[in-house]
């Protein structure tokens, strides 16, 4: 058992599809979960099915959404970081790690859960990575907490081989089904053509991938 | 927010005139355009609070509708606009929505920042 999980990602949402089966898995042993998330993906182009919300909206109800998607997986500590969606890459990364450093000495987590820099598509996705993994290497090596990313760019498992970590979630599926369609304005239409095409069309939300960061230095 | 209807836009549209306003503009494709269609080339642009004043604003089209606002050096413009709202704080919204609903353009001015 973990002794401590720290999630970092960009946007809401960007837990529910990848990792939100083991989050609720580490939930359900009584490890406690902190997310920081950094923006409230203010700059999402869904705007509902049919759209119900504007630019200026869309923050606060994204902000919603994240909180009942944490609510349905069991994390109990949410921190919202106040960075500007699609912002990430341009920040000073300095400035991130130095918030994630903060995050880390306090929860001291045995295990971080962040996107794979350069193999995560979304610039946000790869910046915020990059940051967490600055922010990890300022610990010495050995002291480190393991970090598990996610990587979804097509050319992962040329550059990275096969992930090291893949997981069955089917028994907690439920609620991974349910933290997705919290974040009602991003998944809403999704979802509901999934539901339409009918069959395995979730199968794929059944398994997590993970690949443990490798240090370098 | 609602389709827009022409006359009324064109009328708060004349409201900003003359005077310093808040202007958010984007454009935008998606971060994952170019990850679910290798052809395409992704591109797009951002604005939040630039200061601008304008003296002259239109908006042209039989939808989607084009608005330019004529500064005094320079011009903005978008096209591709569908719907609209005025907000309870007095900002004009207007953006437009691909065939699947999802944004892919933003004009929007307001008095106070954003």
């Amino acid at each position: 058992m973990e002794r401590h999980v720290l999630v970092v990602f960009p946007h809401p949402d960007d837990e529910a599809f990848g990792v939100s089966g083991t989050l609720a898995m580490h939930a359900e042993k009584g490890t406690p979960i902190t997310y920081a998330c950094l923006t409230l993906g203010e700059m999402g182009r869904n705007m509902g099915t049919p759209p119900f919300a504007n630019r200026e909206t869309l923050p606060l109800i994204r902000k919603q959404e994240l909180k009942a998607a944490c609510e349905a997986i069991g994390i109990d500590d949410l921190r919202l970081l106040g960075f500007r969606d699609k912002t990430i890459e341009f920040e000073d990364e300095e400035l991130i790690a130095d918030r994630i450093s903060a995050i880390i000495a306090e929860t001291n987590p045995s295990l971080i859960i962040t996107f794979y820099p350069g193999y995560s598509v979304h610039p946000d996705h790869d910046a915020c990575g990059a940051a967490v993994i600055h922010a990890v290497q300022r610990i010495p090596k050995e002291e480190r907490p393991i970090v598990h990313c996610v990587a979804f760019a097509k050319n992962c498992e040329q550059d990275l081989g096969k992930p090291d970590i893949v997981r069955d979630v089917s028994a907690v599926i439920d609620k991974k089904i349910a933290a997705i369609q919290a974040h009602r304005s991003q998944t809403e239409g999704l979802m509901s053509a999934a539901s339409k095409r009918g069959g395995d069309a979730l199968e794929w939300l059944k398994t997590e991938r993970f690949w443990t960061y490798k240090w370098e230095n | 927010m609602q389709p827009i209807r022409i006359e009324e836009v064109q009328t708060v549209l004349n409201q900003f005139k003359g005077q310093d306003v808040y202007l958010h503009l984007e454009t935008t494709n998606g971060a994952y355009a170019a990850h679910h269609n290798e052809g395409f080339f992704s591109a797009g642009a951002y604005i939040r609070n630039g200061r601008i004043r304008f003296s002259h604003g239109k908006i042209v089209g039989k939808g989607p509708y084009r608005i330019g606002l004529k500064l005094e050096l320079g011009w903005i413009y978008a096209e591709g606009l569908t719907d609209w709202e005025m907000t309870d704080k007095g900002q004009l919204l207007l953006a437009g929505h691909d065939y699947e609903g999802k944004l892919a353009v933003a004009l929007q001015l307001s008095h106070e920042p954003f």
